[in-house]
């Protein structure tokens, strides 16, 4: 019996997220009395690995081989589902990002186990196993009874604390089966943006909706990104018009993100929009109509208009971080 | 090649749900229910392969797990331009019911390219698209920005952190559909609406299967405390109050 998480590694690197999520196993794998297996595959340096020991990885399994060099959700399910069963593994835990996603449901089937996928909290009870995620877009939270012997669990990002529990963990690097033949898809090219903080990995994110009026405007959401190291983003009618790109559209359809701070900019709150942001520890909402929505899920607000506002925030923001 | 657009029916984005028998149901009073809103991105892009000659789509098929109440969502589907229709006729118990019902529906009849939303609006579990790949034994590719053929062959933009990978992929495939697939969902003319009326909507019976998990009650989220209003002439309250009250930078 174990807790088997799988921590996806980003060119040899883990993030937050991994952190959370081996958080969560060491306090789920307490509440079973059993250990925290970290899985990872693809080369991670030893110095990097022994981090996922300090939050509480009894044991992590580095599964590499030189021909993996593509992400394929049939060849990971595999060398996870077998790694499953060698360890007996009550509970299967991944973050619920675009490869957890991929990946959690394929080993549902494979091991015949109930996925509660973006769970937000530890187990509300372990007999019956009852799960908390939300549902309806963020506008309700279900329980959710996983019936079957083992669990598939992912995690919803910035839901869990970090949990500091240094372990001594035990290390072993192994060679993953992998067969390149069996891989059916084909990755012919690859576009990268480098040096930009992510929007789905930052603490703060500054964004703007229609209220910014003219793509024009940016300049001061830009800038106040800068400031606080935080990623821009925008509202659905922004992106649909041109202002900004694709990729910074938050919202139901768009990124559904969870930053620890998010400034809302002349958004104005559509249910839609809130589905997107509403995990978010604090909003700062800023918009010249006093009754918009925003203000009613926002802890901080400013009713003015964001053209006259911005540049003064701007301003009192580097004076503040120049002390 | 003949597409496979996968439905599911929820409540309009826009509703507030609220429950009944002690929190344990949702209230569908007054409920609006439409196509899950990737699952319409899906059927646009499905329908934009198949107007292009060139791409050789014999036809775009929609199938949905439900019971005979969602008929009116999948006329729509058939009204926005899907050529014929599946209903499993099942109450959908969780997601990895629903993913063996259309795998049968697979098994009954082949498709080559089957779309499914990353996500319904209603459980958000991002889990259908690729359990039904996993019983299928089919290739899949998640958080799908775009796909077209080039030369017969199929050409799918996957989304990574901070960027996009271009793949090629054999057929049978699911893709799982994100925002970017199609710019905006297809609406349903009035010659389509008169159309939907007569095409083909076969009725399946379920598999019986015993569903993995289950829903046994609900909960509203938590009030957020009321807002603190600063004076816009002085936003520096603002940067004060988020680091000395709420202590976030």
């Amino acid at each position: 019996m174990s807790v088997l998480i799988f921590v996806e590694n980003w060119d040899g690197k883990f993030k937050k997220l991994s952190f959370e999520l081996i958080s969560y196993g060491a306090k789920l794998a307490e509440m079973l009395h059993t250990e925290v297996v970290a899985l990872t595959i693809g080369a991670v340096e030893n110095a990097e690995l022994k981090k996922l020991g300090n939050y509480g990885a009894a044991r992590i399994i580095n599964a590499v081989n030189d021909k993996i060099n593509v992400f394929d959700s049939q060849a990971y399910t595999s060398i996870i589902a077998g790694f499953a069963r060698q360890e007996a593994s009550t509970i299967v835990a991944l973050s619920n990002n675009n490869m957890g996603k991929a990946i959690a449901p394929r080993l549902s089937v494979q091991l015949k186990a109930g996925l509660g996928a973006g769970v937000s909290k530890l187990p509300l009870g372990l007999n019956p196993f009852i799960v908390y995620k939300k549902v309806y877009s963020g506008n309700a939270f279900s329980h959710l009874v996983i019936k079957t012997e083992i669990k598939i669990l992912t995690l919803a990002q910035n839901s869990f604390e970090l949990i500091e529990t240094p372990n001594n963990a035990v290390i072993s690097t192994i060679t993953a089966e992998w067969n390149p033949e069996s891989i059916r898809t084909r990755v012919s090219e690859v576009q990268k943006q480098s040096g930009k903080i992510l929007l789905t990995d930052a603490d703060v994110v500054i964004s703007g909706g229609r209220g910014m009026k003219s793509s024009d405007n940016w300049g001061p959401i830009v800038e106040l990104a800068e400031l606080l190291g935080a990623a821009t983003a925008c509202s659905r009618p922004v992106s649909d018009e041109g202002w900004r790109p694709h990729d910074e559209h938050t919202g139901q359809t768009g990124k559904i993100i969870a930053p620890n701070l998010y400034f809302a900019i002349g958004i104005s709150g559509a249910t839609q929009h809130l589905a997107g942001v509403s995990s978010s520890k604090f909003i700062v909402a800023i918009n010249t109509d006093k009754d918009a929505p925003i203000f009613s899920a926002a802890q901080y607000g400013i009713v003015g208009d964001a053209s006259k506002v911005l540049p003064k925030l701007v301003e009192a923001v580097k004076e503040i971080k120049g002390k | 090649m003949k597409i496979l657009v996968c439905i599911s029916n929820v409540p309009d984005t826009t509703t507030k749900v609220k429950f009944i028998d002690d929190f344990k149901k949702l209230d569908t009073t007054g409920i609006q229910w439409v196509i899950n809103p990737w699952d319409e991105l899906s059927l646009t892009r499905a329908l934009e392969l198949k107007d292009d000659a060139s791409n050789g789509i014999q036809s775009v098929t929609v199938a949905h797990v439900g019971l005979v109440g969602s008929e009116p969502t999948i006329r729509k589907a058939l009204a926005i331009g899907a050529d014929d229709a599946i209903r499993v006729n099942a109450d959908p118990a969780d997601a990895y019911f629903v993913a063996v019902q259309l795998a049968n529906v697979l098994k009954l009849d082949s498709y080559d390219l089957i779309f499914c939303g990353i996500e319904s609006s209603d459980f958000n579990g991002s889990s259908v698209g690729a359990m039904l790949a996993e019983f299928l034994e089919y290739p899949s590719v998640s958080s799908v920005s775009g796909v077209r053929i080039e030369n017969g062959v199929l050409i799918i933009n996957r989304e990574i952190d901070g960027g996009k990978e271009i793949l090629t992929v054999p057929i049978p495939v699911v893709a799982i559909v994100q925002k970017g697939i199609a710019r905006e969902p297809r609406i349903a003319a009035m010659r389509g609406i008169m159309m939907a009326r007569t095409k083909p909507l076969k009725v399946v019976e379920p598999i019986i299967v015993d569903s993995f998990t289950e829903i046994v009650s609900y909960e509203m989220p938590k009030p957020r405390a009321a807002c603190k209003f600063v004076d816009p002439e002085n936003p520096r309250q603002l940067i004060e109050l988020l680091q000395n009250e709420a202590k976030i930078i």
